[in-house]
């Protein structure tokens, strides 16, 4: 298979995964209870206003075809409207997502700006001091709720020290803490995935063969090490990458970031399925797209991959 | 029981569980993670012993009090202990914990199991809806099916545990597919033996490690899920005493009263921190190799 049929494929397999998604999008919503008709007419609506509602939104239709009927308005970012605010809730969405995507920038650059040199410098200097500590702090990171570090952040340096905003999007400065509370499990998760791939790397023969046939350590580490280990960690961070996305939710929740997951949380809050089915669903769209994203990465990385 | 012959290369004339009892025994973390571990369970089924007061008494007049002699954790915003809270809270989190990791576990390791075993069409639709599963942001699908099938500690186990089953699936059907060639599973076919009896006596055994430490892992896993749900109210209801419900006050009094925010977050902090030590060194006990 060539690499371009290799990743036609992918993306064949990356659109029936979104199908799939939105299948289970599409049902869990149908399991809510109450009746939608009911949330959009209002409570005292006479009974043949609310029959002409479920004619008129296809709620009288049974659900395979309110399924393809909404498919079909999801392709063309049709998610309907919202029940709370009447907005439509793709542009809802829209309009926030700039404010989380930048949030998340931030805070991945920020995770791999510390991740990859501290888990490379652990993995050179293996069962030394800087390693150990480096360790127990992955430890820590991995295991603290990312909502609760966000609130003794605010506590710390937002509450008592006062030298940063306490929450809300305008400056810089509101960046720090939201970032630090995202970015530390992930960072936490990338560390710990460089480091091992490094020493797995650091092991093989052709390692010790290209330091006893006299290159630099430099050029060892660089050309050899890091170019293999990279997979992996290519790997590690696509799927990171996915999960900022969904763990921006509570971030943003805590410090009133209003991004999209502050839209979904008060959506659940006042049951605004619309806006929550369209979430769920454009939020896996993006996973999906990053991990076929860090597939084709992975042609490019390692001409190995590419025939499979 | 299939051997690491590495391992009988370093302990010729023991048995496997000893030898993985030893390399787990030098493994000074994950003792540690272990034994808080089971303070954590006693703490859970002694709570009424352990905690001072009672976790549902009131005391308005001392409300949002700091932490002080007689209340090493303060008052909460209507004169609760803290630390009385904190410890009936390890019931809630760990039964949920493990719970949900168990139905993880037998779901995921049946549906790979037959998946692996049976292949074909049945292996087609497992592993599309494995996919599906690990291609979407969980989190978020788990407060969607939590709201809409309403928030309690049953429905939080339950959601939380088939979500999370992917994972295992993918183990199982893996050690499945490699070990069904294998002529020992030819042999108890060929002396009579049927496919349940062959899956079950001969073919899991074989996958317990990955399984083992994956679970210790979930356990993990699923605690920090639960205390996030409960934090956004879509957990267990007041007023029940749970980690993540303690958070949601501590997140309202944060500026008056900042223990009530603290504490909890330390238990869940130290708790995940336990199991995730435990799964790090049973996988370097049972398996180094392995990669989960």
């Amino acid at each position: 298979m060539s690499m371009g049929a290799y990743i036609a494929k992918r993306v064949l397999v990356s659109v029936l995964l979104c199908l799939g998604v939105s299948m289970l999008v599409f049902l869990i919503v149908h399991m809510a209870p109450g009746d939608p008709v009911m949330m959009i007419a209002g409570l005292d609506t006479p009974p043949e206003v609310v029959a002409a509602i479920r004619r008129e939104w296809g709620f009288d239709q049974p659900v395979y075809v309110q399924y393809l009927r909404w498919l079909q308005r999801a392709l063309r970012m049709d998610f309907g409207v919202s029940l709370a605010s009447r907005e439509r809730v793709s542009y809802m969405i829209l309009s926030r997502l700039p404010n989380t995507v930048k949030l998340n920038l931030v805070s991945y650059a920020l995770t791999l700006a510390i991740a990859l040199p501290v888990g490379i410098y652990s993995a050179l200097r293996q069962y030394t001091f800087f390693d150990h500590v480096g360790t127990v702090l992955t430890l820590l990171g991995l295991s603290m709720p990312g909502f609760w570090l966000g609130l003794m952040l605010i506590i710390l340096f937002a509450l008592n020290l006062g030298w940063l905003p306490v929450f809300g999007m305008g400056t810089w400065q509101h960046y720090i803490l939201p970032s630090i509370a995202l970015g530390v499990s992930q960072a936490a998760g990338i560390m710990r995935m460089t480091r091992s791939a490094m020493l797995e790397v650091l092991n093989q023969d052709y390692v010790r063969t290209a330091r006893s046939k006299g290159l630099a350590e430099r050029v060892v580490i660089y050309k050899h090490v890091l170019k293999n280990a990279s997979i992996p960690i290519v790997t590690m961070m696509g799927f990171r990458f996915a999960y900022i996305l969904s763990g921006s939710f509570i971030v943003e929740h805590i410090f009133a970031w209003p991004g999209v997951g502050r839209l979904a949380i008060n959506s659940l809050y006042s049951r605004d399925y619309f806006v929550v089915q369209g979430v769920v669903l454009l939020t896996a769209g993006m996973v999906v797209t990053a991990n076929l994203a860090v597939d084709v990465v992975y042609c490019w990385l390692d001409p190995r991959i590419r025939y499979d | 029981m299939v051997r690491d012959s590495r391992v009988e290369q370093e302990y010729p004339d023991v048995g496997w569980a000893s030898l993985v009892w030893r390399r787990f025994r030098k493994h000074r973390l994950a003792l540690l993670g272990g034994t808080v571990i089971v303070l954590l369970y006693l703490t859970a089924i002694f709570a009424p012993l352990v905690a001072p007061y009672s976790p549902f008494d009131l005391n308005p007049a001392r409300r949002l009090e700091a932490p002080s002699v007689a209340h090493p954790m303060g008052l909460d915003e209507v004169g609760r202990d803290v630390l009385s809270r904190v410890i009936f809270g390890t019931r809630i989190s760990l039964t949920i914990g493990f719970v949900a990791a168990g139905i993880s576990l037998v779901v995921g390791v049946c549906l790979g199991a037959l998946a692996g075993y049976i292949g074909g069409l049945v292996d087609g639709i497992i592993m599309r809806v494995v996919d599906v599963l690990m291609a979407i942001p969980t989190f978020l699908l788990i407060i969607a099916i939590v709201a809409a099938v309403g928030p309690n500690m049953l429905n939080v186990m339950m959601v939380i545990g088939l979500t999370y089953w992917s994972s295992y699936a993918r183990i199982t059907r893996g050690a499945v597919l490699s070990l069904r060639a294998q002529e020992f599973v030819e042999a108890a076919r060929a002396i009579g033996g049927n496919n349940a009896q062959i899956i079950v006596r001969h073919i899991l055994p074989n996958c317990l490690a990955p399984v083992m430490v994956l679970a210790t892992l979930n356990v993990a896993g699923a605690i920090l899920i639960e205390t996030t749900l409960s934090f956004l109210g879509f957990g267990v209801q007041p007023p029940t005493p749970s980690w993540g419900a303690i958070l949601t006050t501590g997140r309202v009094y944060m500026r008056r009263a900042p223990h009530i925010a603290l504490f909890p977050g330390l238990a869940i902090t130290i708790t995940v921190l336990a199991f995730n030590l435990l799964g790090d060194g049973l996988r370097d006990a049972l398996d180094p190799k392995l990669k989960v």
